[in-house]
């Protein structure tokens, strides 16, 4: 019962996030005009998790295209991720980019080089 | 009397595909970037150069949509207006934006620019990250990211120019090149 869902729409991801299983799935597109507002109930879910967080942590990121806007509240995201993985759940990022996609690999790659948890990037073939 | 066939055929020999001159809205911003989607799906652009002109789109569009504020707030109403134009020739798309922007701001914004068109791409990849993790987010905006990582993914220097109307606004104008890398 205890999950944060929401449906995607052209300028922003669907969201599912399973409190009870730990598993955070992004995925589509990400170029609001205002991200701060669209991130905030995620930030808020992830404080209530971190409190009653699971053994192991799964977050599955498969965006298509992300607004500079948005990459700042993926990093807050992320913080709080990090959070968790120094508060004892075992947390693992998984960063899918299409095949001929090197600019979302290399976002990926910045933000491995930035956050303190494992990251996985995941090829995904169109 | 407006001399239709000369805009007409000025945006022709400049191959324009989609331009527009008004108040940016974010509604209109979603139909813009719909519109480039489907013509470039339509020119059945390859998948890598339709990803980066989209989100240099994006990137352009939402600036003028959060500065256009800044300007209207202490202006009168014609200066929330901009335009925009996208183009294509032998393969290379252009983007070009104008709008008006307060005389005070544009040292900052001048710096900023020069800022980015003199770093390279390792650079501008440390820069990136810098900004992304230490800068200041604002309400609206990425915080100064959105030049960056334009500068980022399509490898060219911005082209700008600031044109002086009035001892308050001048108009500024932005051109980025996008080319086919490989």
């Amino acid at each position: 019962m205890d999950k944060y869902t929401i449906e995607g729409t052209p300028k922003t991801p669907s969201i599912s996030f399973d409190l009870s299983s730990g598993v955070l799935e992004i995925k589509g597109r990400s170029i609001p005009e205002n991200s701060i507002e669209f991130y905030k109930p995620l930030v808020d879910s992830l404080d209530k998790y971190s409190g009653a967080a699971k053994a192991a942590t799964t977050v599955n990121v498969q965006l298509e295209y992300f607004n500079t806007s948005s990459s700042k509240c993926i990093l807050d995201v992320f913080k709080k991720l990090e959070g968790i993985h120094k508060g004892g759940s075992a947390v693992t990022i998984n960063w899918h980019y299409e095949e001929d996609d090197e600019d979302m690999l290399e976002a990926g790659e910045d933000y491995q080089a930035i956050i303190n948890v494992p990251f996985k990037m995941v090829m995904v073939a169109e | 009397m407006v001399d239709v066939f000369d805009i007409y055929d000025k945006m022709e020999r400049n191959n324009i595909l989609l331009s527009f001159k008004g108040e940016i809205t974010s509604d209109l911003l979603t139909s813009i970037l719909q519109i480039m989607e489907n013509k470039m799906d339509n020119m059945q652009e390859e998948p890598k150069m339709k990803k980066k002109v989209y989100n240099v789109l994006v990137e352009c569009l939402q600036n003028l949509y959060h500065h256009l504020d800044e300007v209207a707030d202490t202006e009168i109403d014609k200066n929330r207006s901009a335009i925009f134009m996208i183009g294509k020739t032998e393969g290379k798309y252009s983007i070009f934006t104008g709008n008006y922007i307060l005389n005070e701001n544009i040292t900052g914004l001048k710096n900023r620019l020069d800022e980015v068109n003199s770093l390279s791409k390792e650079e501008l990849k440390e820069y990136y990250k810098k900004v992304l993790n230490n800068g200041e987010m604002s309400m609206k905006g990425g915080g100064g990211l959105g030049m960056i990582d334009i500068a980022r993914k399509t490898g060219e220097k911005l082209g700008y120019n600031f044109l002086e109307i009035d001892n308050k606004v001048s108009f500024f104008t932005l051109n980025i090149k996008i080319t086919q890398q490989n």
